[in-house]
């Protein structure tokens, strides 16, 4: 089952950044309108006052940025947090960014601040990741085990949800309540470059936080005590990937809605291809969330449900029999 | 001539004193036992040397050196630790779990070198386990899981290794395989400190013991004084038998007044 492909990762790599490519490029065609892949190529290069160029790097380009930003930031964070916590059930919602996140949105909407400012919903959404973030170092600053961390998580998490459900309840508008839940369903669309600005830097300052835990991680695969022994400062690394988790994850719910499940499905996608080995999955990881949320992304524009396909169901829908394959596959080395 | 020192360690964990004044020795190229009943404090006393547990008094010190003070790092490259029934969190192949000994000495982004390779390979190959290294840990029995992760260990060619308890799911030949690894990383000049409850192994394969009992040193020296009849009665509450056959002394255990 294990394919050992020794110390030749890249080449799965180079293959998936390959493929990044081409589904930007597939992302670039279709929509309301549809182009061909050398429209979509003028529309880049070519004069920005053509219709094309509008659509292409107004429309779409922005839409294709954000999905990778969000889908490497979900895969990379799924894989690290699971090998933090060393467990495969782990993902990037369980340190209570995403609903916090989500609470912020809502909260937005409630407010009815979105009329006033395109950009009112993100910034209060990662005000509310912010908060978690913030309310989970207070919480398990003092010497905190991961069983703290993820008790604190679960905890912003049920807060954070129950809030969510108290602003719905005192919503007046069932509209607003509509908007509020589809908003919370995930979407990429009509997101521009003011959205990739907001939530870009934090992304980015997020996977630098994570940069270089990879070793840590596979040295925690023999548990704590030994990983010290092995040189590794635990406290630093728990730091890393949550505040790297927080700073990505949180960003990315703030633009695109809470699209759970690349995170918990994508490691294990990884695995089924080039083995256990933590360090290993996060890179392709990262490259494999890219790809299945541009996917994802494109499959949103068919006209299907009157154009209200979201991408979290879409995510979900495609996601879970994967996941069930893969664990019905892997059930003997799981063991 | 090399030394780990411990001097005067003191443990307390919540409020209950694990050990307390302990003092002794373990040289370079020598194999040290360290016996006591259950909850004498021998786990604690190796977890205190490797920084896991912080002790509340006393001095470790590596050829003077302050252990605690060390980076860990550092320190990870002079002191390895076989840990007590470890566990392995993901299905790793033998030879990537064994190559986890290596990073010490590497840094974030560097892969593994031919020189590191061979030390792989040596470390399997001296546990018996190199023909094994594709498979998947979790697939191996609990005596070839204990090899491999012996050979993680010694992977880390550390100077000092201190096991916990590294024969206790083993069958009589690895017991045996593992004891002479032992010696034959004394051979080399390593420092080993290992937990035993076996007493006929303690005294076979052990250069010197020391015996903790409740949360301090008991005796310590030859092994055929530690192991003296007083000692075992008040440290483990038993009576010895002792023979000896082939030239090997031999202990066996039995309930006090039972002749």
């Amino acid at each position: 089952m294990i394919l050992r492909i020794k110390d030749s990762h890249w080449a799965l790599n180079g293959f998936l950044l390959f493929i990044i490519i081409f589904v930007a490029l597939l992302s670039g065609m279709f929509g309301h309108v549809d182009l061909a892949p050398s429209d979509v190529a003028v529309g880049l290069f070519g004069p920005a006052d053509d219709p094309v160029a509008i659509i292409v790097r107004e429309l779409r380009l922005p839409r294709i940025l954000l999905a990778i930003l969000a889908g490497a930031s979900l895969g990379y964070a799924g894989a690290a947090l699971q090998g933090l916590l060393r467990n495969p059930l782990a993902d990037p919602g369980v340190i209570g960014v995403s609903a916090s996140a989500s609470l912020g949105a809502v909260v937005a909407i409630y407010l009815g601040l979105a009329a006033y400012s395109s950009v009112a919903i993100p910034v209060l959404a990662m005000g509310g990741a912010f908060l978690a973030t913030t309310v989970l170092m207070v919480l398990a600053s003092r010497d905190a085990s991961v069983l703290t961390l993820i008790l604190a998580g679960i905890g912003i998490s049920s807060l954070a949800t129950a809030a969510m459900s108290l602003v719905m309840n005192f919503t007046p508008n069932p509209i607003t309540v509509q908007e509020m839940v589809l908003w919370m369903l995930g979407s990429l669309e009509n997101r521009t470059f003011d959205d990739l600005m907001l939530a870009g830097p934090f992304i980015v300052a997020g996977w630098i936080t994570m940069i270089g835990v990879g070793q840590g991680l596979n040295a925690l695969s023999l548990g704590e005590e030994a990983a010290h022994t092995l040189g590794v400062d635990l406290k630093t690394l728990r730091w890393r990937v949550v505040l790297g988790t927080a700073l990505s994850v949180g960003a990315t719910v703030s633009i695109c809605g809470a699209v759970g499940f690349v995170g918990l499905v994508v490691p294990h996608i990884v695995r089924a291809l080039i083995g256990y080995e933590p360090r290993r999955l996060l890179i392709p990881s990262a490259l494999l969330g890219a790809i299945l949320m541009m996917l994802a992304d494109i499959l949103t524009r068919l006209p299907i449900g009157h154009g209200q396909l979201r991408l979290g169901v879409v995510m979900a829908i495609i996601g879970a029999p994967v996941f069930l394959y893969i664990v019905f596959k892997t059930r003997e080395a799981m063991r | 001539m090399s030394f780990l020192t411990v001097e005067g360690l003191s443990v307390t964990l919540g409020q209950v004193k694990i050990l307390e004044d302990v003092t002794f020795q373990v040289p370079a190229g020598k194999v040290t036992g360290l016996i006591g009943a259950n909850g004498a404090g021998k786990s604690t006393a190796l977890k205190a040397i490797l920084d896991i547990v912080t002790p509340s008094g006393g001095k470790i010190t590596l050829d003077g050196v302050d252990v605690p003070s060390m980076a860990a790092r550092e320190r990870a490259r002079l002191i390895s630790y076989v840990p007590q029934g470890a566990p392995v969190h993901w299905p790793l192949a033998a030879e990537r779990l064994v190559a986890l000994g290596r990073i010490p000495h590497l840094n974030p982004w560097q892969e593994l070198s031919d020189a590191d390779n061979y030390v792989i390979q040596q470390s399997m190959e001296a546990t018996d386990c190199w023909r094994f290294r594709d498979r998947s840990v979790t697939s191996l029995s609990g005596g070839e899981r204990s090899r491999v992760l012996l050979a993680r260990t010694m992977a880390v060619g550390a100077p000092y290794m201190l096991a916990d308890e590294p024969i206790a799911s083993l069958d009589p030949l690895h017991q045996l395989q593992v004891m002479d690894i032992m010696r034959q990383q004394a051979a080399k000049g390593v420092g080993v400190l290992i937990v035993l409850h076996d007493l006929s192994f303690a005294l076979r394969f052990c250069d010197q013991l020391v015996l903790l009992h409740a949360g301090g040193v008991l005796a310590s020296g030859q092994p055929d004084e530690v192991l003296a009849d007083k000692n075992m009665e008040s440290a483990f509450g038993v009576q010895v038998s002792r023979w000896s056959d082939g030239g090997e002394q031999f202990l066996v255990p039995r309930q006090m007044g039972q002749m």
